[in-house]
């Protein structure tokens, strides 16, 4: 291990919520683990594991009962700058065109925007190969552009942590294949250090170098796994015999209790 | 006539083939024609049966007089008492209308952003709404005298309720990742308001605004019925204890041309500033 700190690590992380009536629920339990620079890890796990309770503890949107987040070596005590995120829904919004919803959070954090926010705006569409719909309305895109605008605003203010919370789950089938390929290209372009939730074992195991896989109630880390695949990885990653490999022992392990 | 040239070929890429070549036929053109004139056919059908039924069955003026009967009514008062009582009402109206939005959309900013102002406030404003606006009417016009103020106010009472109440929903209708968004780029909460929440409850705020239009109205006249020098609602009472029921009849008229035109103009505001917030039929 380097000197440099991790970009993201947990260290003995409970995340426990008060309901209402008072009952608590324990959403994460003692997580542990350390996500590098540049590296692209995807967090694997049934629903109600706590995923989610995870990004917005990356993101400064919630705080650990116990045990610490930290951002370079820095304690996260409240949302930096240096992170976009993209959400299962595009969530985009209606009375702007997509060029107005890529420089929004430009707009929304201070105020106006500059000529130079709308360049790197122009520059983030063609990266995500929406040029051509700078000024059309949000209506008239299909879901998997709506998310790829999504990413561009993500991109906006050149974050270096990426939080994806199961960004393509909303898609059809196709268009979700389509865009996997789409994000390892952009990711390939604008290197960052990308923390993707998911609970496709297929995408999480294409698009990661490590994969955290999650157990529910509590949500735990089960183990974490290194892909072997090489990059970069196209069509053929999807047929290489380590791919299934890894992808029938996740499963296995996710469903171990079935198939005992 | 230079404009059927231009727009003709604007249309035509969009067109399947065979419609550019064949055209509907006669037939298809008539029912087309007579589906999109149907609603004002049947009103027409409807003055008819009126005029012609009232006639046959010699029902007595008082008690409903034919179409016919109410034009004359009209005439049978000057123009300026119909300018000047017309005026009168849609001036209350509007001012109910405007101090409603003054006040209940702040309200309802308030109510969306503090669970604790939500809780005490939120119990007396329904508990105000649910006070008959005709049995306060009287009690109002005492306390505040008799000037446009009471009426006002009554207007005020009837319209704000869905302003307030409708905001507030669509103020909380906003997706909670949004609201993420906005904490996560560190923004106050006061641009989170203006920025991202208000926008969004625009489709909310217009439903309330068109149903407040009717409703402002009807406080106006409900108003004048209590106590009132000028108005249609008024004028009705003052017609109808002569029994000139055709004079009351034109005054309704009047009435509901307002309450449709409002509705109309502030429709019309909705798809000139805010089109996204209409669903697509409708743009």
């Amino acid at each position: 291990m380097s000197d440099t700190p991790p970009v993201i690590s947990f260290s003995g992380v409970d995340q426990v919520f008060t309901r209402d009536d008072r009952t608590t629920v324990t959403a994460l339990k003692d997580l542990n683990f350390t996500v590098g620079r540049h590296e692209f890890v995807a967090v694997l796990g049934p629903s109600g594991c706590g995923k989610s309770t995870l990004l917005r503890l990356i993101a400064g949107l919630v705080f650990p009962t116990r045990g610490k987040v930290d951002i370079y070596g820095q304690q996260v005590v409240e949302p930096r700058d240096e992170i976009g995120i993209v959400f299962q829904r595009p969530t985009l919004l209606p009375w702007f065109n997509v060029l107005g919803n890529v420089t929004f959070p430009f707009r929304h954090k201070y105020g106006r925007v500059t000529e130079a926010e709308k360049a790197r705006a122009h520059e983030l569409l063609k990266l995500v190969d929406l040029e051509q719909f700078a000024t059309s309305s949000i209506d008239q895109l299909s879901g998997g552009m709506q998310q790829r605008v999504a990413i561009a605003r993500a991109l906006l203010l050149d974050p270096d942590i990426m939080l994806m919370d199961e960004p393509f789950s909303a898609l059809d089938a196709l268009t979700r294949d389509e865009m996997s390929f789409e994000l390892l290209r952009i990711w390939t372009e604008r290197p960052k250090t990308v923390l993707f939730i998911t609970h496709s074992i297929p995408e999480a195991v294409l698009l990661a170098d490590r994969i955290i896989v999650m157990s529910p109630r509590p949500g735990a880390v089960r183990e974490i796994l290194d892909v072997p695949l090489p990059r970069p990885r196209s069509f053929d990653s999807l047929s290489d015999p380590r791919f299934n490999a890894l992808a029938n022992h996740i499963r296995s392990r996710l469903f171990a209790r079935h198939a005992a | 006539m230079p404009s059927p040239t231009i727009s003709a070929p604007a249309s035509s890429p969009v067109m399947p083939p065979e419609a550019a070549t064949a055209g509907p036929t006669p037939g298809q053109r008539a029912r087309a024609l007579g589906f999109r004139f149907a609603p004002a056919l049947a009103f027409i059908g409807l003055l008819i049966v009126w005029e012609v039924g009232c006639r046959v069955f010699k029902v007595p003026t008082f008690l409903l007089p034919t179409p016919t009967m109410i034009i004359a009514g009209a005439r049978e008062q000057s123009l300026s008492i119909w300018t000047v009582n017309l005026w009168a009402t849609l001036r209350v109206a509007l001012m109910g209308y405007m101090v409603s939005i003054v006040v209940a959309i702040p309200m309802a900013m308030a109510l969306a952003s503090s669970k604790l102002l939500a809780r005490t406030l939120y119990p007396m404003i329904v508990v105000v709404h649910s006070m008959p606006i005709v049995a306060i009417a009287p009690i109002i016009v005492v306390t505040l005298g008799a000037s446009d103020l009471p009426r006002v106010v009554i207007t005020f009472l009837i319209t704000f309720f869905p302003i307030v109440v409708t905001t507030t929903a669509g103020l909380l209708a906003t997706p909670e990742e949004l609201i993420e968004l906005s904490r996560s780029l560190r923004a106050d909460r006061a641009r989170e308001m203006l920025n991202i929440r208000l926008p969004f409850a625009l489709p909310y705020i217009f439903s309330a605004l068109k149903i407040s239009t009717t409703l402002s109205v009807v406080g106006a006249v409900v108003a004048e019925f209590v106590a009132a020098e000028h108005g249609l609602g008024y004028f009705i009472q003052f017609a109808t204890s002569f029994f000139k029921i055709n004079q009351s009849f034109a005054a309704l008229i009047l009435l509901v041309t307002i309450s449709l035109a409002f509705f109309q103009f502030v429709g019309m505001l909705q798809r000139v500033f805010a089109p996204w917030s209409l669903p697509k039929s409708e743009r």
